[in-house]
Protein backbone atom coordinates (compact mmCIF):
# COMPACT_ATOMS: atom_id res chain seq x y z
CA UNK A 1 0.00 0.00 0.00
CA UNK A 2 1.59 3.49 -0.41
CA UNK A 3 1.23 5.92 2.03
CA UNK A 4 2.93 9.23 2.62
CA UNK A 5 4.34 8.99 5.89
CA UNK A 6 2.50 10.46 9.15
CA UNK A 7 5.09 12.45 11.02
CA UNK A 8 2.36 13.90 13.52
CA UNK A 9 3.31 11.86 16.52
CA UNK A 10 6.86 11.70 15.77
CA UNK A 11 6.39 15.96 15.53
CA UNK A 12 4.25 16.24 19.01
CA UNK A 13 6.67 13.96 20.47
CA UNK A 14 9.69 16.19 19.69
CA UNK A 15 7.81 19.51 20.26
CA UNK A 16 6.56 18.85 23.52
CA UNK A 17 9.59 16.82 24.72
CA UNK A 18 11.31 20.51 23.43
CA UNK A 19 9.07 22.74 25.07
CA UNK A 20 8.97 21.37 28.27
CA UNK A 21 12.94 21.57 28.62
CA UNK A 22 13.12 24.56 27.46
CA UNK A 23 10.24 25.83 29.38
CA UNK A 24 11.98 24.54 32.33
CA UNK A 25 15.46 25.56 30.91
CA UNK A 26 14.66 28.93 29.76
CA UNK A 27 10.99 30.28 30.25
CA UNK A 28 10.29 33.54 32.93
CA UNK A 29 7.54 32.80 34.97
CA UNK A 30 5.13 35.15 33.09
CA UNK A 31 5.70 33.20 29.95
CA UNK A 32 5.28 29.45 31.53
CA UNK A 33 2.14 31.22 32.89
CA UNK A 34 0.98 32.03 29.62
CA UNK A 35 1.52 28.79 28.19
CA UNK A 36 -0.53 26.95 30.82
CA UNK A 37 -3.02 28.63 30.62
CA UNK A 38 -3.10 28.28 26.35
CA UNK A 39 -2.50 24.59 26.38
CA UNK A 40 -5.42 24.23 29.05
CA UNK A 41 -7.64 26.21 26.87
CA UNK A 42 -6.14 24.17 23.78
CA UNK A 43 -6.92 20.64 25.53
CA UNK A 44 -10.91 21.68 24.97
CA UNK A 45 -9.74 22.93 21.49
CA UNK A 46 -8.65 19.44 20.64
CA UNK A 47 -12.26 17.99 20.76
CA UNK A 48 -14.03 20.94 19.24
CA UNK A 49 -11.81 20.46 16.75
CA UNK A 50 -13.08 17.06 16.11
CA UNK A 51 -16.83 18.11 16.61
CA UNK A 52 -15.64 20.90 14.19
CA UNK A 53 -13.98 18.23 11.16
CA UNK A 54 -17.78 16.31 11.47
CA UNK A 55 -19.43 19.92 10.65
CA UNK A 56 -20.78 21.13 13.86
CA UNK A 57 -19.98 23.88 15.80
CA UNK A 58 -20.48 24.12 19.71
CA UNK A 59 -20.81 27.55 21.27
CA UNK A 60 -21.79 26.14 24.51
CA UNK A 61 -18.37 24.25 25.50
CA UNK A 62 -17.44 26.66 28.63
CA UNK A 63 -20.05 24.00 30.25
CA UNK A 64 -17.82 21.30 30.44
CA UNK A 65 -14.86 24.01 30.63
CA UNK A 66 -16.47 25.18 34.12
CA UNK A 67 -17.74 21.58 35.14
CA UNK A 68 -13.89 21.16 35.27
CA UNK A 69 -13.14 23.42 36.83
CA UNK A 70 -15.78 23.68 39.29
CA UNK A 71 -14.84 19.64 40.18
CA UNK A 72 -11.15 20.30 41.11
CA UNK A 73 -11.78 23.32 42.93
CA UNK A 74 -14.97 21.59 45.18
CA UNK A 75 -12.87 18.48 45.61
CA UNK A 76 -10.58 20.74 47.45
CA UNK A 77 -12.78 22.92 49.37
CA UNK A 78 -12.24 22.88 52.95
CA UNK A 79 -9.08 21.13 53.07
CA UNK A 80 -10.14 18.44 50.84
CA UNK A 81 -8.74 16.62 47.60
CA UNK A 82 -5.52 18.21 46.30
CA UNK A 83 -3.86 15.35 44.25
CA UNK A 84 -4.01 16.29 40.83
CA UNK A 85 -3.65 12.33 40.32
CA UNK A 86 -7.77 12.25 41.41
CA UNK A 87 -8.83 15.71 40.88
CA UNK A 88 -8.17 16.17 37.30
CA UNK A 89 -9.24 12.60 36.30
CA UNK A 90 -12.21 13.58 38.65
CA UNK A 91 -12.94 16.56 36.56
CA UNK A 92 -12.19 14.99 32.92
CA UNK A 93 -14.87 12.09 34.19
CA UNK A 94 -17.60 14.87 35.54
CA UNK A 95 -17.68 16.54 32.14
CA UNK A 96 -18.01 13.10 30.42
CA UNK A 97 -20.62 12.12 32.27
CA UNK A 98 -22.72 15.33 31.52
CA UNK A 99 -21.42 14.85 28.33
CA UNK A 100 -23.04 11.82 27.68
CA UNK A 101 -26.68 12.58 29.22
CA UNK A 102 -26.97 16.17 27.29
CA UNK A 103 -25.09 14.05 23.98
CA UNK A 104 -28.09 12.38 23.33
CA UNK A 105 -30.27 15.51 22.95
CA UNK A 106 -27.67 17.63 21.30
CA UNK A 107 -26.80 14.60 18.63
CA UNK A 108 -30.17 15.07 17.04
CA UNK A 109 -29.46 18.45 16.15
CA UNK A 110 -27.29 20.34 13.45
CA UNK A 111 -25.99 23.36 12.80
CA UNK A 112 -27.09 26.73 14.50
CA UNK A 113 -29.81 24.83 16.54
CA UNK A 114 -26.47 22.37 17.68
CA UNK A 115 -24.62 25.66 18.38
CA UNK A 116 -27.48 27.32 20.50
CA UNK A 117 -28.54 24.48 22.10
CA UNK A 118 -24.76 24.21 23.61
CA UNK A 119 -24.89 27.52 24.76
CA UNK A 120 -27.99 27.60 26.50
CA UNK A 121 -27.19 24.51 28.30
CA UNK A 122 -23.56 26.29 29.32
CA UNK A 123 -25.83 29.54 30.62
CA UNK A 124 -27.96 27.15 32.63
CA UNK A 125 -25.11 26.42 34.52
CA UNK A 126 -23.76 29.90 34.49
CA UNK A 127 -26.91 31.22 36.05
CA UNK A 128 -26.76 28.38 38.72
CA UNK A 129 -23.31 29.28 39.95
CA UNK A 130 -23.69 33.26 39.74
CA UNK A 131 -26.85 33.01 42.43
CA UNK A 132 -25.47 29.99 44.45
CA UNK A 133 -23.99 31.57 47.90
CA UNK A 134 -22.29 28.45 48.59
CA UNK A 135 -20.19 28.41 45.52
CA UNK A 136 -18.70 32.49 45.84
CA UNK A 137 -21.61 33.61 43.24
CA UNK A 138 -20.15 35.95 40.82
CA UNK A 139 -17.03 35.78 42.91
CA UNK A 140 -16.45 32.19 43.14
CA UNK A 141 -13.74 30.41 45.32
CA UNK A 142 -10.34 29.67 45.58
CA UNK A 143 -8.53 26.26 44.48
CA UNK A 144 -6.84 24.59 47.00
CA UNK A 145 -2.54 24.45 46.12
CA UNK A 146 -1.87 21.39 44.10
CA UNK A 147 0.01 18.09 45.13
CA UNK A 148 1.56 15.70 42.49
CA UNK A 149 2.33 12.17 43.52
CA UNK A 150 2.19 13.20 47.21
CA UNK A 151 4.46 16.06 46.22
CA UNK A 152 3.55 18.92 47.82
CA UNK A 153 5.64 22.39 46.53
CA UNK A 154 6.56 24.68 48.75
CA UNK A 155 6.39 27.93 46.11
CA UNK A 156 4.17 29.56 43.33
CA UNK A 157 7.22 28.82 41.32
CA UNK A 158 7.54 25.19 42.08
CA UNK A 159 4.14 24.92 41.74
CA UNK A 160 4.01 26.34 38.23
CA UNK A 161 6.69 24.60 37.27
CA UNK A 162 5.17 21.02 38.12
CA UNK A 163 2.21 22.34 36.83
CA UNK A 164 3.53 23.06 33.38
CA UNK A 165 5.59 19.54 33.17
CA UNK A 166 2.13 17.46 34.25
CA UNK A 167 0.42 19.73 31.41
CA UNK A 168 2.48 18.83 28.72
CA UNK A 169 2.86 15.31 29.80
CA UNK A 170 -1.17 15.40 28.93
CA UNK A 171 -0.99 17.47 26.26
CA UNK A 172 1.08 15.03 24.53
CA UNK A 173 -0.71 11.86 25.56
CA UNK A 174 -4.40 13.61 24.68
CA UNK A 175 -2.31 14.79 20.90
CA UNK A 176 -1.06 11.00 20.78
CA UNK A 177 -4.45 9.00 21.27
CA UNK A 178 -6.76 11.63 19.66
CA UNK A 179 -4.22 11.28 16.76
CA UNK A 180 -4.43 7.49 16.21
CA UNK A 181 -8.55 7.94 16.68
CA UNK A 182 -8.87 10.72 14.13
CA UNK A 183 -6.71 7.28 12.09
CA UNK A 184 -9.39 5.28 13.13
CA UNK A 185 -12.87 4.08 11.36
CA UNK A 186 -14.65 6.18 13.81
CA UNK A 187 -12.20 8.73 13.27
CA UNK A 188 -12.56 9.20 9.69
CA UNK A 189 -16.00 9.33 10.33
CA UNK A 190 -15.61 12.93 11.04
CA UNK A 191 -15.67 14.54 7.68
CA UNK A 192 -17.41 11.51 6.57
CA UNK A 193 -20.60 12.67 8.28
CA UNK A 194 -20.07 16.19 7.27
CA UNK A 195 -20.17 15.20 3.65
CA UNK A 196 -22.84 13.28 3.68
CA UNK A 197 -24.75 11.55 6.85
CA UNK A 198 -26.90 9.45 4.67
CA UNK A 199 -24.13 7.74 3.11
CA UNK A 200 -23.05 6.75 6.48
CA UNK A 201 -26.42 5.35 7.37
CA UNK A 202 -26.59 3.52 4.62
CA UNK A 203 -23.16 2.09 5.15
CA UNK A 204 -24.45 0.67 8.46
CA UNK A 205 -23.33 3.03 10.97
CA UNK A 206 -25.33 5.21 12.86
CA UNK A 207 -24.92 8.91 12.58
CA UNK A 208 -26.13 9.67 15.80
CA UNK A 209 -24.22 7.26 17.81
CA UNK A 210 -20.61 8.42 16.10
CA UNK A 211 -21.57 12.11 16.82
CA UNK A 212 -22.65 11.41 20.58
CA UNK A 213 -19.31 9.90 21.08
CA UNK A 214 -17.35 12.56 19.76
CA UNK A 215 -19.32 15.17 21.84
CA UNK A 216 -18.47 13.41 24.93
CA UNK A 217 -14.74 12.88 24.10
CA UNK A 218 -15.03 16.56 23.66
CA UNK A 219 -16.87 16.90 26.54
CA UNK A 220 -14.28 15.62 28.88
CA UNK A 221 -11.42 17.34 26.69
CA UNK A 222 -12.72 20.49 28.11
CA UNK A 223 -13.12 19.04 31.62
CA UNK A 224 -9.50 18.28 31.62
CA UNK A 225 -8.38 21.83 30.48
CA UNK A 226 -11.06 23.60 32.85
CA UNK A 227 -9.26 21.51 35.75
CA UNK A 228 -6.26 22.77 34.67
CA UNK A 229 -7.01 26.25 34.37
CA UNK A 230 -8.37 25.95 37.68
CA UNK A 231 -5.12 24.62 39.40
CA UNK A 232 -3.05 26.88 37.68
CA UNK A 233 -4.80 30.32 37.94
CA UNK A 234 -5.76 29.35 42.18
CA UNK A 235 -9.01 30.70 41.56
CA UNK A 236 -12.69 29.56 39.82
CA UNK A 237 -15.43 32.24 39.53
CA UNK A 238 -18.21 32.12 36.70
CA UNK A 239 -17.08 34.65 34.69
CA UNK A 240 -14.11 33.29 33.04
CA UNK A 241 -14.94 29.65 33.46
CA UNK A 242 -18.60 29.47 32.49
CA UNK A 243 -19.64 32.22 30.56
CA UNK A 244 -20.47 32.46 27.24
CA UNK A 245 -17.23 34.71 26.10
CA UNK A 246 -15.15 31.42 27.31
CA UNK A 247 -17.47 29.38 24.72
CA UNK A 248 -16.40 32.30 22.32
CA UNK A 249 -12.91 31.77 23.11
CA UNK A 250 -13.03 28.46 22.49
CA UNK A 251 -14.62 29.06 19.34
CA UNK A 252 -12.17 31.55 18.18
CA UNK A 253 -9.19 29.58 19.34
CA UNK A 254 -10.85 26.37 17.22
CA UNK A 255 -10.91 28.98 14.03
CA UNK A 256 -7.71 30.27 14.13
CA UNK A 257 -5.82 26.93 14.72
CA UNK A 258 -7.82 24.99 11.78
CA UNK A 259 -8.84 21.52 11.88
CA UNK A 260 -5.49 20.26 10.11
CA UNK A 261 -3.91 18.45 12.47
CA UNK A 262 -4.18 17.85 16.41
CA UNK A 263 -1.25 19.81 16.77
CA UNK A 264 -2.97 23.25 15.62
CA UNK A 265 -5.05 23.80 18.89
CA UNK A 266 -1.67 24.26 21.00
CA UNK A 267 0.04 26.28 18.56
CA UNK A 268 -3.36 28.21 17.40
CA UNK A 269 -4.29 28.65 21.41
CA UNK A 270 -0.19 30.12 21.91
CA UNK A 271 -1.12 32.58 19.05
CA UNK A 272 -4.10 33.92 20.71
CA UNK A 273 -2.35 34.26 24.13
CA UNK A 274 0.29 35.59 22.62
CA UNK A 275 -2.12 38.61 20.72
CA UNK A 276 -4.21 38.72 23.77
CA UNK A 277 -1.42 39.40 25.87
CA UNK A 278 0.20 41.91 24.00
CA UNK A 279 -2.90 43.73 22.68
CA UNK A 280 -3.90 44.02 26.29
CA UNK A 281 -0.52 45.83 26.89
CA UNK A 282 -0.87 48.32 23.86
CA UNK A 283 -4.38 48.80 23.67
CA UNK A 284 -5.95 48.45 27.64
CA UNK A 285 -9.17 49.74 26.65
CA UNK A 286 -9.54 48.20 22.70
CA UNK A 287 -7.50 44.80 22.52
CA UNK A 288 -10.90 42.96 21.59
CA UNK A 289 -10.46 45.28 18.34
CA UNK A 290 -7.12 43.62 17.57
CA UNK A 291 -8.18 39.74 18.17
CA UNK A 292 -11.63 40.77 16.28
CA UNK A 293 -8.97 41.93 13.46
CA UNK A 294 -6.78 39.18 13.78
CA UNK A 295 -10.03 36.82 13.07
CA UNK A 296 -11.24 38.57 10.58
CA UNK A 297 -7.75 37.99 8.50
CA UNK A 298 -7.89 34.58 9.50
CA UNK A 299 -11.48 34.04 7.86
CA UNK A 300 -10.59 35.64 4.89
CA UNK A 301 -6.65 34.94 4.11
CA UNK A 302 -6.33 31.45 6.19
CA UNK A 303 -9.42 29.87 6.32
CA UNK A 304 -7.78 26.54 7.18
CA UNK A 305 -6.64 28.27 10.24
CA UNK A 306 -2.65 28.98 11.21
CA UNK A 307 -2.26 25.48 10.29
CA UNK A 308 -3.06 25.04 6.65
CA UNK A 309 -0.56 28.01 6.89
CA UNK A 310 2.70 25.96 8.02
CA UNK A 311 1.12 22.83 5.59
CA UNK A 312 1.40 25.41 2.72
CA UNK A 313 4.90 26.18 3.93
CA UNK A 314 5.76 22.44 4.15
CA UNK A 315 4.11 21.95 0.37
CA UNK A 316 6.45 24.56 -1.03
CA UNK A 317 9.63 23.39 0.30
CA UNK A 318 9.13 19.85 -0.35
CA UNK A 319 8.00 20.95 -4.30
CA UNK B 1 -37.73 -21.05 -5.06
CA UNK B 2 -38.53 -19.71 -1.75
CA UNK B 3 -38.75 -15.20 -2.03
CA UNK B 4 -35.72 -13.31 -0.71
CA UNK B 5 -37.35 -10.46 -0.43
CA UNK B 6 -41.32 -9.46 -0.23
CA UNK B 7 -43.53 -6.92 0.34
CA UNK B 8 -47.25 -7.82 1.27
CA UNK B 9 -49.62 -5.41 1.07
CA UNK B 10 -47.89 -2.31 1.42
CA UNK B 11 -49.38 1.69 1.90
CA UNK B 12 -48.14 4.29 2.97
CA UNK B 13 -49.54 7.87 2.74
CA UNK B 14 -48.97 12.02 3.00
CA UNK B 15 -51.53 13.02 4.11
CA UNK B 16 -53.85 12.80 1.41
CA UNK B 17 -51.90 11.44 -1.04
CA UNK B 18 -51.14 8.08 -1.37
CA UNK B 19 -47.81 6.82 -2.72
CA UNK B 20 -48.02 3.58 -2.55
CA UNK B 21 -51.65 1.33 -2.62
CA UNK B 22 -51.15 -2.31 -1.53
CA UNK B 23 -47.74 -3.52 -3.28
CA UNK B 24 -47.21 -7.01 -3.67
CA UNK B 25 -44.14 -7.92 -4.95
CA UNK B 26 -42.10 -11.01 -4.29
CA UNK B 27 -38.33 -11.61 -5.34
CA UNK B 28 -36.67 -14.65 -5.52
CA UNK B 29 -32.77 -14.93 -4.79
CA UNK B 30 -30.75 -14.15 -7.70
CA UNK B 31 -33.21 -12.09 -9.88
CA UNK B 32 -32.57 -8.54 -11.76
CA UNK B 33 -36.07 -6.88 -11.50
CA UNK B 34 -36.74 -3.85 -13.10
CA UNK B 35 -39.26 -1.54 -11.62
CA UNK B 36 -40.75 1.00 -14.36
CA UNK B 37 -42.73 4.14 -14.08
CA UNK B 38 -43.98 7.67 -14.74
CA UNK B 39 -42.04 10.22 -12.48
CA UNK B 40 -44.51 10.30 -9.14
CA UNK B 41 -45.47 6.52 -9.77
CA UNK B 42 -44.23 5.60 -6.19
CA UNK B 43 -41.17 3.50 -7.01
CA UNK B 44 -38.50 5.64 -4.78
CA UNK B 45 -41.27 5.29 -2.40
CA UNK B 46 -41.30 1.80 -2.38
CA UNK B 47 -37.21 1.81 -2.20
CA UNK B 48 -37.25 4.08 0.55
CA UNK B 49 -39.69 1.79 2.46
CA UNK B 50 -37.92 -1.29 1.75
CA UNK B 51 -34.85 0.62 2.66
CA UNK B 52 -36.04 1.71 5.71
CA UNK B 53 -36.11 5.60 5.26
CA UNK B 54 -40.00 5.30 5.45
CA UNK B 55 -42.06 3.63 7.51
CA UNK B 56 -44.97 1.87 5.60
CA UNK B 57 -49.00 3.26 6.98
CA UNK B 58 -49.53 -0.45 6.76
CA UNK B 59 -48.49 -3.77 5.25
CA UNK B 60 -45.13 -6.25 5.87
CA UNK B 61 -41.67 -6.59 4.19
CA UNK B 62 -40.18 -9.69 4.69
CA UNK B 63 -36.62 -10.44 4.18
CA UNK B 64 -35.26 -14.12 4.44
CA UNK B 65 -38.92 -14.58 6.03
CA UNK B 66 -38.80 -11.84 8.77
CA UNK B 67 -40.22 -8.59 9.06
CA UNK B 68 -38.13 -5.91 8.92
CA UNK B 69 -40.70 -2.96 8.92
CA UNK B 70 -39.45 -0.06 11.41
CA UNK B 71 -36.05 -1.20 11.30
CA UNK B 72 -33.37 1.86 10.77
CA UNK B 73 -31.87 2.00 7.14
CA UNK B 74 -28.26 0.89 8.92
CA UNK B 75 -30.19 -2.04 10.40
CA UNK B 76 -31.26 -3.13 7.61
CA UNK B 77 -28.14 -2.50 5.56
CA UNK B 78 -26.48 -4.65 8.38
CA UNK B 79 -29.22 -7.43 7.57
CA UNK B 80 -28.14 -7.81 3.82
CA UNK B 81 -30.19 -5.00 1.54
CA UNK B 82 -28.06 -2.30 0.06
CA UNK B 83 -28.73 0.51 -1.98
CA UNK B 84 -27.31 2.86 -4.23
CA UNK B 85 -29.26 6.48 -4.87
CA UNK B 86 -30.51 8.67 -7.46
CA UNK B 87 -28.04 11.25 -7.02
CA UNK B 88 -24.87 9.79 -6.08
CA UNK B 89 -24.41 9.71 -2.19
CA UNK B 90 -20.53 9.83 -1.59
CA UNK B 91 -18.25 11.68 0.71
CA UNK B 92 -16.80 14.69 -1.57
CA UNK B 93 -14.22 16.06 -0.09
CA UNK B 94 -12.29 12.52 0.34
CA UNK B 95 -10.07 10.87 -2.66
CA UNK B 96 -12.21 7.63 -4.49
CA UNK B 97 -9.57 5.28 -2.36
CA UNK B 98 -10.95 6.66 1.16
CA UNK B 99 -14.38 6.57 0.15
CA UNK B 100 -14.10 2.86 -0.17
CA UNK B 101 -11.53 2.84 2.42
CA UNK B 102 -14.05 4.15 5.28
CA UNK B 103 -17.47 2.00 3.56
CA UNK B 104 -14.54 -0.97 3.74
CA UNK B 105 -14.05 0.56 7.46
CA UNK B 106 -17.90 1.02 8.72
CA UNK B 107 -18.34 -2.68 7.34
CA UNK B 108 -16.02 -4.43 9.54
CA UNK B 109 -17.07 -1.88 12.84
CA UNK B 110 -18.85 -3.24 15.32
CA UNK B 111 -17.52 -2.88 18.54
CA UNK B 112 -13.74 -1.38 19.30
CA UNK B 113 -13.39 -2.50 15.79
CA UNK B 114 -14.51 1.00 14.95
CA UNK B 115 -11.24 2.22 16.56
CA UNK B 116 -8.62 -0.36 14.36
CA UNK B 117 -6.59 1.89 11.75
CA UNK B 118 -8.55 2.36 8.45
CA UNK B 119 -5.01 2.79 6.20
CA UNK B 120 -4.39 -1.36 6.85
CA UNK B 121 -2.73 -3.10 3.86
CA UNK B 122 -5.41 -5.51 3.66
CA UNK B 123 -7.94 -2.87 3.97
CA UNK B 124 -6.52 -1.00 1.26
CA UNK B 125 -6.06 -3.94 -1.46
CA UNK B 126 -9.54 -4.94 -0.91
CA UNK B 127 -10.65 -1.15 -1.75
CA UNK B 128 -8.04 -1.41 -4.61
CA UNK B 129 -9.90 -4.59 -6.00
CA UNK B 130 -13.00 -2.78 -6.04
CA UNK B 131 -11.70 0.40 -7.95
CA UNK B 132 -10.70 -1.86 -10.48
CA UNK B 133 -14.13 -4.68 -10.57
CA UNK B 134 -16.35 -1.53 -10.71
CA UNK B 135 -13.50 0.46 -13.46
CA UNK B 136 -12.63 3.07 -11.76
CA UNK B 137 -8.97 3.05 -11.03
CA UNK B 138 -7.80 5.81 -12.81
CA UNK B 139 -9.68 8.01 -10.90
CA UNK B 140 -8.28 6.25 -7.53
CA UNK B 141 -7.19 9.11 -5.84
CA UNK B 142 -9.66 12.04 -7.24
CA UNK B 143 -11.47 14.12 -4.91
CA UNK B 144 -14.92 12.42 -5.15
CA UNK B 145 -16.42 15.58 -5.34
CA UNK B 146 -15.15 16.60 -8.77
CA UNK B 147 -15.88 13.58 -10.53
CA UNK B 148 -17.88 13.08 -13.93
CA UNK B 149 -21.20 12.17 -13.11
CA UNK B 150 -20.40 8.37 -14.27
CA UNK B 151 -17.96 7.69 -12.36
CA UNK B 152 -19.76 9.15 -9.35
CA UNK B 153 -22.75 6.59 -9.67
CA UNK B 154 -20.05 3.92 -10.04
CA UNK B 155 -18.63 4.65 -7.02
CA UNK B 156 -22.41 5.12 -5.34
CA UNK B 157 -23.06 1.31 -6.34
CA UNK B 158 -19.36 0.03 -5.38
CA UNK B 159 -19.92 1.74 -2.09
CA UNK B 160 -23.04 0.00 -1.54
CA UNK B 161 -22.02 -3.39 -2.38
CA UNK B 162 -18.57 -3.21 0.25
CA UNK B 163 -20.80 -4.90 2.89
CA UNK B 164 -21.26 -8.18 0.25
CA UNK B 165 -25.21 -7.30 0.51
CA UNK B 166 -27.90 -10.43 -0.76
CA UNK B 167 -29.80 -7.51 -2.11
CA UNK B 168 -28.77 -4.73 -3.86
CA UNK B 169 -31.52 -1.90 -4.87
CA UNK B 170 -30.55 0.94 -7.29
CA UNK B 171 -32.35 4.41 -7.94
CA UNK B 172 -32.01 4.83 -11.43
CA UNK B 173 -28.02 4.00 -12.28
CA UNK B 174 -28.29 5.67 -15.52
CA UNK B 175 -30.08 8.73 -15.01
CA UNK B 176 -27.82 11.63 -15.86
CA UNK B 177 -25.85 9.46 -17.82
CA UNK B 178 -25.38 10.36 -21.72
CA UNK B 179 -26.60 7.65 -24.13
CA UNK B 180 -23.01 6.72 -24.93
CA UNK B 181 -21.89 5.75 -21.38
CA UNK B 182 -24.87 4.43 -20.47
CA UNK B 183 -24.86 0.64 -21.85
CA UNK B 184 -21.10 0.86 -20.96
CA UNK B 185 -21.74 1.63 -17.29
CA UNK B 186 -24.43 -1.08 -16.91
CA UNK B 187 -22.12 -3.56 -18.40
CA UNK B 188 -19.55 -2.45 -15.49
CA UNK B 189 -22.41 -2.99 -12.85
CA UNK B 190 -24.42 -5.93 -13.68
CA UNK B 191 -20.93 -7.84 -14.78
CA UNK B 192 -19.61 -7.03 -10.95
CA UNK B 193 -23.39 -8.05 -9.42
CA UNK B 194 -23.81 -11.14 -11.49
CA UNK B 195 -20.83 -12.51 -10.32
CA UNK B 196 -21.65 -11.29 -6.83
CA UNK B 197 -25.06 -13.07 -6.88
CA UNK B 198 -26.43 -10.25 -5.94
CA UNK B 199 -30.16 -10.01 -6.12
CA UNK B 200 -30.82 -6.72 -8.44
CA UNK B 201 -33.88 -4.04 -8.14
CA UNK B 202 -33.78 -1.44 -10.07
CA UNK B 203 -35.40 2.17 -11.08
CA UNK B 204 -34.85 2.58 -14.41
CA UNK B 205 -36.89 4.67 -16.95
CA UNK B 206 -34.98 3.81 -19.86
CA UNK B 207 -36.69 1.10 -21.65
CA UNK B 208 -33.72 -0.14 -23.49
CA UNK B 209 -31.56 -0.82 -20.58
CA UNK B 210 -34.49 -2.19 -18.74
CA UNK B 211 -35.02 -4.66 -21.81
CA UNK B 212 -31.44 -5.52 -21.86
CA UNK B 213 -30.59 -6.58 -18.24
CA UNK B 214 -33.57 -7.42 -16.72
CA UNK B 215 -35.39 -10.66 -16.30
CA UNK B 216 -38.45 -9.03 -14.85
CA UNK B 217 -39.98 -6.03 -15.02
CA UNK B 218 -42.48 -4.23 -12.11
CA UNK B 219 -44.40 -1.37 -13.68
CA UNK B 220 -45.77 1.27 -11.24
CA UNK B 221 -48.45 3.62 -11.29
CA UNK B 222 -50.20 5.82 -8.80
CA UNK B 223 -48.44 3.84 -6.53
CA UNK B 224 -50.26 1.00 -7.63
CA UNK B 225 -48.49 -2.53 -9.32
CA UNK B 226 -50.15 -2.68 -13.03
CA UNK B 227 -47.81 -4.67 -14.38
CA UNK B 228 -45.36 -8.03 -13.06
CA UNK B 229 -44.26 -9.79 -15.41
CA UNK B 230 -41.23 -10.43 -17.92
CA UNK B 231 -39.15 -8.02 -19.95
CA UNK B 232 -40.93 -8.99 -23.17
CA UNK B 233 -44.62 -9.29 -21.86
CA UNK B 234 -44.57 -6.50 -19.70
CA UNK B 235 -42.56 -3.50 -22.09
CA UNK B 236 -45.65 -4.89 -24.49
CA UNK B 237 -48.52 -4.66 -21.51
CA UNK B 238 -51.24 -2.29 -23.08
CA UNK B 239 -51.21 -0.28 -19.54
CA UNK B 240 -47.81 -0.34 -19.84
CA UNK B 241 -47.62 1.27 -22.77
CA UNK B 242 -50.10 3.91 -22.11
CA UNK B 243 -49.39 4.46 -18.14
CA UNK B 244 -45.29 4.07 -18.29
CA UNK B 245 -43.87 4.38 -22.06
CA UNK B 246 -46.41 6.38 -23.79
CA UNK B 247 -46.88 4.93 -27.38
CA UNK B 248 -44.73 6.81 -29.37
CA UNK B 249 -41.73 6.59 -26.93
CA UNK B 250 -42.53 2.76 -26.98
CA UNK B 251 -42.20 2.55 -30.45
CA UNK B 252 -39.15 4.57 -31.28
CA UNK B 253 -36.82 3.27 -28.90
CA UNK B 254 -38.00 -0.19 -28.02
CA UNK B 255 -38.13 -1.31 -31.75
CA UNK B 256 -35.35 1.08 -33.22
CA UNK B 257 -33.37 0.04 -30.76
CA UNK B 258 -33.91 -3.69 -31.09
CA UNK B 259 -35.40 -4.57 -27.63
CA UNK B 260 -38.78 -6.05 -28.90
CA UNK B 261 -37.57 -7.26 -32.00
CA UNK B 262 -38.99 -10.85 -30.99
CA UNK B 263 -42.14 -9.96 -29.97
CA UNK B 264 -44.36 -9.46 -32.47
CA UNK B 265 -47.56 -8.73 -30.24
CA UNK B 266 -45.29 -5.84 -28.80
CA UNK B 267 -46.05 -3.95 -32.24
CA UNK B 268 -49.60 -4.52 -32.12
Amino acid sequence: METTRDWTIPGVTVGFAAVAVLGLLFLPDWLMNLTVIAFARALAVVGLMVLWRTGLVSFGHALYFGLGAYTVALLGKDDGISEVLITLPAATLVAATVGLFLGFIVRRYREIFFAMLSLAFSMVLYGILVKTEALGSTDGFNVRTPTFLGFAPEDAGTTLRAIFLVLCALCWTVAVLVHRYLQSTLGRLTTAIRDNEIRVEYLGYSVAQAIHGKYVMSAALAGLGGGILAIALGQVDPDSMVNWTVSGELVFVTILSGPGSVAAPFIGSMIYELIRTYAFEWLPHAWQLIVGVTLLSIIFFLPGGVWSLLARLRRREVE
Amino acid sequence: MSALLEARGLNKSFGAVTAARDIDISVAPHEIVGIIGANGAGKTTFVNMVTGWLKPTSGRILYEGHDIVGRTPRQITRLGICRSFQVAQIFGSASVFDNLLIALGIAEARGLAALRLLRRPDLADKADALLARYGIADYRDQSAGTLPQGVRKLLDIAMAMVAAPKVLLLDEPTSGISSDEKFELMDVVMGALKEDGVTVLFIEHDMEIVGRYVSRVVAFYQGEIICDAPPLVALADPKVKEFVIGEDLHNQTLLQGGVLQEAPDARG
